[in-house]
């Protein structure tokens, strides 16, 4: 069962492709369904139909950015089957229950109350219409948890064992999947993310009109709150970054390793290499500039456990494979004979390491027959690329401190009501607002590309997860989602541009400075 | 906990009623969408049309959703092996499905005739192209599908994407889109007035007419088909391997269960009965009766397809053995379990917040309303 490897690499660059593309939409849905329930709250207890009008004005441009997230979500819900056919069976008794109970908890809520947050404003009362708008937030975020619960698994995967007579995995307890601490870290910290980008768009789109001199009220009422939403959003980031990070270190050295570019393993505490140019031939960090101590601190919490380095990594990787070529015969003799308990039990002795048996199916059919080089290349492979893990992480990690300066300064000059004049300052928050789509794109880069070789760590490896399909079947595929996709971002941007410019002159209540201006023949 | 057997059959219920829930809910705006073209013959005529559905469509297409991620959950193994299998047409599926939301959120942005035109005719892909491709997706499962498993379950799937096109699955192909136009029709019967309401009244008698012919002469065709049938001795309630089996063909065999259960006589024929029901209230134009007609003829489809078949799920045209039933293509029966309890908390939930909704934004959609709100509506 050697799969052809140009469609290995095919499926993962067209999942990798739509999973990004998808994720352009979720930030700003989970940022921003927080920011119009915060606002209309405001409408709500203060009366001022202004803040009505925020809701509605923003609501738009959610709707508009919604719609592509909704579609784009599909293609995910889809394409665990059609493309990775045998990671869905594999792990499907598992993966499959969050993605469901997704459906049933969270996408349902989201997406009935969503109807009734666009259509519903003259059928309810002003509070059942707030409490609408919370649903609509709460139900995205909801979404967002089982999502990474199913995705904490792929990087952590916790209360679950292999079956050899159904040859898949099977939960073994459905409450340590929910609470699993690598999953719960990912959803703080990919929620803020979310509040982050919700913030710098309203923020950045609310600067503009400032510049422009355009509906004033509107504008600075609206850069406010995004200033104080954003505050905290960038804060908790940046924090709960730190604990995903702990997470990371404890449940998958290899990623920590590729990511610090930790060739050796330093006595405790490590030091943090903050800058340099990692080099995987000769296994060494040219330029390097480090601070001692940090990087310990971070990942252990303590002064005087280690952080596994590289050299470390391997050398276990390697009698791990060793244990799973054995893990791999014992469960071929066990297919022929699934009476046999000696053989169960052997099996299950070693079962942990299974999958790094698999690993070698990348090179050689039957395990048993792999030379000392195929086995040199499969603990290779176990380590992922150090450089695009190592520049990509200290990207998004630059870019969140960049978030939090500017919303300290945002929010500094609110509370001194000073922020119209300082031009810097809204010029800053326009060319902005596409910066956090960079750092959410890349901190997910960092989390898969930093989980290969395998689909789920340390259980099944990429190169084994496929479908069976020709590489002509994901050419097509590929060329069809590029092009479509390439199309509704077009018709996205240019809805997304056009309302944005219009501002809340969109609304139609002939209240704002375009239908003013229009009126009065200006 | 429950049986494990008890489970396995629990859920081949629940995936029915989650299809069901499909074709109920968001059958009916697929059904507005595929007329929206043929009953809205001007601008706002359509938008009337959009509207009637507009606030419901998107809770709707998560029935859609949620099916699909239960039979990850629960049916691994048809998940993976349907989806790949049906590779092309499930992209056919995916990608006339991406033309709903943007259709709909997007169309009345602009106010160029070209540019909602465009969209309109969107909107009617995303519609028409699902409901078919459901319907030759279930034809070509009833009459079996080659694909085949090596010993590590590495499912291989031998077929064309052009085989699907036979004649038998073409017709459960009318008569699910058939179904679904009908359904949607009688939901414009009670949500609009005047022109549009006539319109939809002539679309659901011809749909439903063509639906119950079609339904008649699929019946016709499974009884003189190759059914399939579990010769060996399966244990429901032990995890199976489901290569350790045998299987044989036989001619006639999808009318067994009707042979050892006759009771279960009444669901295809719950299908006519809805069938007619839905004619008989659509030309009277009482729209709310005619909805749950149409409504009931699709629990009687789709359970004929599920009871038809029983206990197999989706059966193997070129390796009988590894056809995969209702025993052997499950989940674990932890994960059935747990599974069992969320959607039997949530499924009420659900409703609930769901009629709310409708109840919230009832009474009928009408071009006066649509110029009121020109804004804010599709």
């Amino acid at each position: 069962m050697v799969l052809d490897e140009s469609v290995v690499s095919l499926s993962r660059l067209q999942f990798a492709a739509t999973a990004l593309y998808h994720f352009l939409f979720v930030p700003l849905t989970l940022g921003m369904s927080f920011l119009l329930a915060i606002m209309e709250t405001v409408y709500v207890m203060t009366g001022k139909e202004i803040y009505r009008d925020m809701v509605k004005f923003w609501g738009k441009l959610f709707g508009i950015n919604f719609a592509l997230g909704v579609t784009t979500g599909l293609t995910m819900e889809f394409q665990f089957g059609t493309n990775w056919a045998y990671y869905s069976h594999y792990v499907g008794d598992i993966f499959g229950a969050p993605l469901a109970i997704e459906g049933m908890v969270a996408f349902f809520l989201e997406s009935t109350f969503v109807g009734l947050f666009f259509f519903g404003w003259d059928r309810m009362h002003k509070v059942t219409h707030m409490c609408v708008t919370y649903l609509v937030a709460i139900g995205s975020n909801l979404s967002a948890l089982l999502i990474l619960i199913a995705n904490g698994w792929m990087q952590n995967p916790v209360g679950s064992h292999f079956n050899p007579v159904t040859m898949r995995m099977e939960m073994t307890n459905f409450a340590d999947i929910v609470f699993n601490p690598v999953a719960q870290a990912k959803f703080v910290h990919t929620l803020s993310g979310g509040y982050v980008t919700g913030s710098v768009f309203v923020l950045g789109v609310s600067a503009w009109y400032l510049l422009k001199g355009r509906d004033i009220q509107f504008a600075r009422r609206s850069f406010r709150i995004a200033a104080g939403f954003g505050l905290a959003a960038a804060l908790s980031a940046i924090v709960l970054g730190d604990e995903s990070g702990y997470n990371v270190a404890e449940s998958q050295q290899s990623k920590m390793a590729a990511i610090e570019a930790m060739w050796k393993t330093e006595p405790a505490p490590a030091s943090l290499t903050l800058f340099g140019f990692p080099d995987e031939e000769t296994q060494t960090t040219h330029a390097e500039i480090s601070i001692p101590w940090v990087a310990g601190l971070i990942g252990t919490r303590s002064t005087d456990k280690i952080i596994p380095g590289i050299d470390m990594l391997t050398a276990q990787n390697a009698q791990r494979i060793d244990r799973g070529v054995v893990a791999v015969k014992l469960l071929e003799a066990l297919r022929k004979d699934p009476q046999n308990k000696d053989l169960l039990d052997r099996f299950n002795s070693v079962q942990a390491d299974l999958g790094y048996g698999l690993l070698l199916k990348k090179y050689v059919a039957d395990v048993s027959q792999a030379t000392p080089e195929m086995k040199a290349a499969a603990v290779r492979d176990t380590i992922p690329h150090v450089a695009p893990l190592f520049w990509g992480f200290r990207l998004m990690v630059g870019l969140g401190i960049s978030f939090l300066a500017l919303f300290l300064v945002s929010f500094y000059f609110s509370a001194r009501n000073t922020f119209m004049e300082k031009k810097w300052l809204l010029k800053w928050a326009v060319w902005g607002i596409p910066l956090p789509w960079i750092a959410c794109e890349l901190g997910w880069f960092v989390a898969e590309y930093g989980r290969q070789p395998w689909t789920i760590h340390g259980v099944l490896p990429t190169h084994l997860s496929t479908s069976t399909l020709s590489a002509g079947s994901l050419w097509f595929s590929l060329g069809g989602f590029v092009f479509l996709y390439t199309a509704l971002l077009i018709a996205e941007m240019f809805l997304m541009f056009k309302y944005a410019r219009l501002g809340p002159s969109a609304l139609g209540t002939g209240k704002y400075d375009l239908e003013t201006a229009a009126a009065k023949g200006v | 906990m429950l049986d494990y057997a008890v489970l396995k059959f629990i859920w081949w219920l629940l995936v029915g009623v989650l299809l069901l829930g499909f074709a109920v809910m968001d059958g009916h705006d697929m059904g507005v969408g595929t007329l929206l073209p043929f009953i809205g013959r001007k601008d706002e005529e359509r938008r009337v049309l959009l509207n009637s559905v507009g606030p419901h469509w998107e809770g709707n297409q998560v029935w859609f959703i949620t099916a699909g991620g239960a039979i990850f959950a629960a049916w691994p193994l048809i998940y993976s092996t349907a989806f790949s299998g049906f590779y092309f047409a499930m992209l056919a599926v995916l990608w006339a499905l991406f033309f709903r939301p943007v259709g709909f959120d997007y169309r009345s942005k602009l106010a160029s005739p070209t540019w909602r035109n465009a969209w309109d005719w969107g909107i009617f892909v995303g519609s028409a192209v699902p409901a078919l491709v459901f319907g030759v997706a279930f034809g070509n499962v009833i009459q079996g599908v080659p694909f085949h498993f090596d010993d590590t379950m590495l499912v291989f799937y031998t077929g064309s994407f052009w085989a699907l096109f036979n004649p038998f699955a073409l017709l459960t192909g009318v008569i699910s889109l058939a179904m679904l136009v009908a359904h949607g029709a009688n939901y414009l019967l009670v949500r609009t007035e005047g022109v549009i309401r006539e319109r939809a009244r002539v679309a659901s008698l011809g749909a439903t007419v063509i639906m119950l012919v079609g339904f008649a002469v699929a019946g016709v065709m499974v009884a003189g088909m190759q059914g399939y049938v579990i010769t060996s001795v399966v244990n429901p309630d032990a995890a199976l391997n489901p290569l350790n089996k045998t299987v044989v063909q036989q001619a006639g065999a999808w009318l067994n269960n009707y042979h050892t259960y006759p009771l279960t006589i009444a669901i295809p024929v719950l299908a006519f009965v809805g069938g007619l029901a839905s004619l008989f209230f659509a030309a009277r134009r009482c729209g709310v009766a005619a909805f749950v007609a149409t409504a009931v003829a699709e629990f009687g489809i789709i359970f004929t397809a599920g009871v038809s078949m029983f206990p197999f799920v989706l059966p193997s045209s070129s390796d009988l053995a590894n056809s995969l039933t209702v025993w052997d293509c499950v989940s674990s029966h932890r994960t059935l379990g747990v599974m069992f309890w969320v959607a039997l908390v949530m499924t009420p939930v659900i409703i609930l917040y769901t009629s709310w909704a409708y109840r919230v934004m009832r009474g009928p959609v009408t071009v006066e309303h649509i110029r009121a709100t020109d804004h804010t509506s599709y």
